[in-house]
């Protein structure tokens, strides 16, 4: 269960530019289900998902992960935390070009120091769970659109993470890989993983994959729409 | 499926190969640093060399043939010339830019 | 502590990975970067091995040279300074030496002459350094003509020529009996060039030499530690020649390897983000980081250093000869001996491998401490 408590995240804050992104937001995200953020460009969603990734802190509020308070916790732990907790798909899905396909699935544990051929075997296994076992050893580069997700999702899952967060997974995708992404997801809950997505594509928050939405407005929560409970 | 254990990618992993280039690198300088305790200066015997010098009396290396005031450096006076160094600040800069003249060159041109 | 290793080993095999993709401009480096190690290493090993067979060679020089003065000249020195001097305490041998320059024009060349009583050299009989006879292609039994003091041609036939082993003290020496020497410069009986003194024991050389110059007042005592110290410093000199050709280099280098160091392009920011996005610490990119530059550092060091000492003691340092050769005709052929001094090797690595992997470090620090949400963008 990831908690967040009356956050707020400004941006250059104290400079004329100053922004702020989300205002007094609180909410709650069950850790094993699929959670969708929704809203039009520029609501928060991104922002949201990074404060709840720990890839940034609030300007202020509390954000609790299983009852604990990570939003004060220094770098050295939130990076921990962020490894085991969290398996990150980026928009740009940002694979490192010129490594390898199953290079870039295997970076996000090699600060684990795991052994070499457990690692390659495990990154080998995910590759070959979403069809990219015949590329392991081809740049990423060469990947087309859909591939390189499904690559990226393999590089999210490389940790064994507890939820894997996509912002906006589907932003280039035609519809069958759209429907294909959510094939992977439903796949993932089945195996007890939570997901949370932003995305603002019909298709996705249509989809009956999703279980809880949440709707964002400027920075605000609108509704909140829970489709099971 | 061994995916990630065969000898062939484990040789082919970057560090290994980098390990490999190291090692490689670091025997030779074992080589080298064994070659110099064999073959050094420490180790070998002086040479003919030693005994010319005692008897003959020599004081200076035959390395620099080209000046009388640089064969025999050790018995140079501070009036030699010996100010044209490209360090040197000379009582005569010229000496640090231009080359010597011709006729010191080549002595047997000049002199007509 | 395995598993600490292997960490390392994969920030190796990220850094590797990564240096693979401008592998061209990277390879470049490492080349120029080894280059200019193997330099200054070559430098280091060749100057090293220069003293250090000065120092073995000369330590049998005599331990006090007397010349005469005369006029603020040096001067011929009368045999008889040698009853003058009396029995001095602790000098066990005295004798006059007598040498000379000749110039030869044929090959530009100039000798030392020098007498040899031990060798019982006929009256026309000379023994000639290893690199005279190899500039003028002679061999035993050829003759040599020289032009005297007189300005008549002198014959000489060259009984034998000096072990090449001792090319650095006599490449260029022309070894006589004292008659023929004196006949072919003019010097009359009871004069020398300078005298030698043999002191045996070293804590008597200055006592030594300052009664010489109370009883001989018009000579200059030149006692062989300042004969050792004069090539102490004669190469350290010709080192600092070589290092001030070398400095335009060095500093273009410096500029080259800081720029590629130090400026983090746009993508390398980027890449550290990724990282540090997907569970990478600070302190793991920086150690990354570290390693991209030390093993490009270490590997030019080693290459450089290897290559070095190759060019020095199997190629005879090739390269430094136009430099030690001036306008010299005659130069000595000799194979430097291998020395290694652990202090310099030990400076040389720390100068060739800290800055380099310093530099490519302070800029990661500064990518590396900003937030990872950027990436989000
Ligand atoms: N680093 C930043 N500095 C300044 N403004 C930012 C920064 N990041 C996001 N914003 C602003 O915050 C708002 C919300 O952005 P974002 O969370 O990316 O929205 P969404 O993902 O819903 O499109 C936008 O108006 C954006 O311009
Ligand atoms: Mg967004």
């Amino acid at each position: 269960m990831i908690r967040l408590e009356q956050i707020s995240k400004v941006f250059n804050q104290g400079r004329p530019n100053e922004f702020r992104a989300i205002h007094g937001l609180s909410l709650g995200i069950a850790a094993d289900r699929v959670t969708l953020f929704t809203g039009p460009s520029g609501s928060g969603k991104t922002t949201l998902l990074s404060l709840v990734g720990c890839l940034a802190r609030p300007t202020s509020g509390r954000i609790y992960l299983k009852g604990r308070m990570i939003s004060a916790l220094p770098e050295r732990f939130l990076t921990d935390i962020r490894r085991s907790t969290f398996g990150f798909v980026f928009q740009r899905f940002n694979l490192i070009k010129g490594l390898s396909l199953i290079e870039n699935v295997m970076l996000p544990a090699y600060p684990l120091g795991l052994p070499f051929p457990e690692l390659r075997e495990r990154a080998a296994g995910l590759l070959h769970g979403l069809g990219l076992g015949s590329k392991l050893e081809n740049r990423v580069e060469w990947l087309s659109g859909g591939e390189a997700q499904r690559a990226a999702i393999c590089r999210a899952l490389i940790n064994d993470p507890a939820i894997l967060i996509a912002d906006e997974p589907t932003a280039n995708l035609d519809s069958a890989l759209t429907r294909e992404f959510l094939a992977i997801v439903e796949g993932l809950r089945g195996q007890g993983k939570g997901v949370i997505i932003t995305s603002h594509d019909p298709l996705i928050a249509e989809s009956a994959v999703m279980e809880a939405v949440i709707r964002m407005r400027d920075g605000r929560r609108v509704e909140r729409m829970a489709m099971e409970d | 499926m061994v995916i990630g254990g065969s000898i062939r990618e484990r040789v082919a992993r970057p560090s290994n190969r980098a390990m490999a280039w190291f090692l490689g690198l670091g025997a030779l300088l074992s080589v080298s640093l064994a070659h110099a305790l064999w073959f050094g200066l420490d180790g070998a015997d002086p040479g003919h060399g030693v005994e010319l010098v005692r008897e003959l009396g020599l004081s200076d290396l035959a390395l620099f043939t080209e000046a009388r005031y640089t064969r025999h450096l050790s018995l140079a006076d501070s009036h030699a010339a010996f100010q044209d160094h490209p360090l040197a600040l000379d009582h005569f800069p010229t000496a640090s830019l231009a080359a010597p003249p011709e006729h010191l060159r080549n002595p047997h041109v000049a002199g007509d | 502590m395995l598993q600490a290793i292997e960490r390392q080993r994969y920030f190796i095999d990220y850094s590797l990975s990564s240096l693979a993709r401008r592998r061209g401009k990277n390879l470049g480096l490492l080349t120029v970067y080894s280059l200019i190690v193997f330099l200054l290493a070559s430098v280091m090993l060749f100057t090293q091995s220069l003293r250090q067979e000065a120092a073995a060679i000369l330590k049998e020089a005599p331990e006090i040279l007397v010349q005469r003065i005369a006029a603020g000249r040096q001067d011929l020195i009368p045999a008889a300074y040698l009853e003058r001097m009396g029995s001095l305490r602790g000098v066990s041998e005295k004798r006059g030496r007598l040498w000379g320059y000749h110039f030869d024009p044929a090959i530009k060349a100039n000798y030392t002459l020098m007498t040899a009583d031990q060798h019982q050299l006929p009256p026309d009989g000379i023994l000639i350094g290893a690199g005279i006879a190899r500039a003028r292609g002679l061999g035993a039994g050829d003759f040599l003509s020289l032009r005297g003091n007189d300005g008549k041609p002198a014959a000489f036939r060259v009984e034998g020529i000096l072990p090449a082993e001792t090319e650095l003290i006599s490449s260029d020496l022309i070894l006589m009996a004292e008659p023929s020497l004196r006949a072919f410069f003019g010097i009359p009986d009871g004069l020398y060039t300078d005298l030698i003194l043999k002191v045996s024991n070293p804590r008597e050389v200055r006592k030594v030499a300052e009664k010489l110059t109370l009883l001989l007042p018009d000579t200059r005592p030149i006692l062989r530690e300042e004969i050792l110290r004069t090539y102490d410093a004669i190469f350290n000199w010709r080192e600092g020649v070589v290092f001030v050709l070398l400095m335009g280099a060095l500093l273009a280098f410096v500029i080259f390897a800081w720029d590629k160091a130090s400026g983090l392009s746009a993508e390398e920011r980027q890449e550290i983000g990724i990282l540090k996005a997907i569970g990478w610490e600070t302190g793991d990119v920086i150690r990354m980081k570290f390693w991209e530059g030390g093993l490009i550092s270490l590997s030019a060091f080693l290459l450089g250093y290897l290559l070095a000492y190759l060019h020095v003691f199997f190629a005879d340092g090739f390269l430094f000869e136009p430099v030690l050769k001036g306008w010299a005709t005659l130069y000595p052929a000799f194979r430097p001996r291998p020395v290694v001094d652990g202090l310099q090797l030990a400076t040389l690595f720390f100068f060739s491998v800290f800055p380099y992997t310093l530099a490519t470090l302070v800029p990661v620090w500064r990518a590396a401490i900003t937030d990872p949400d950027s990436v989000m963008r």
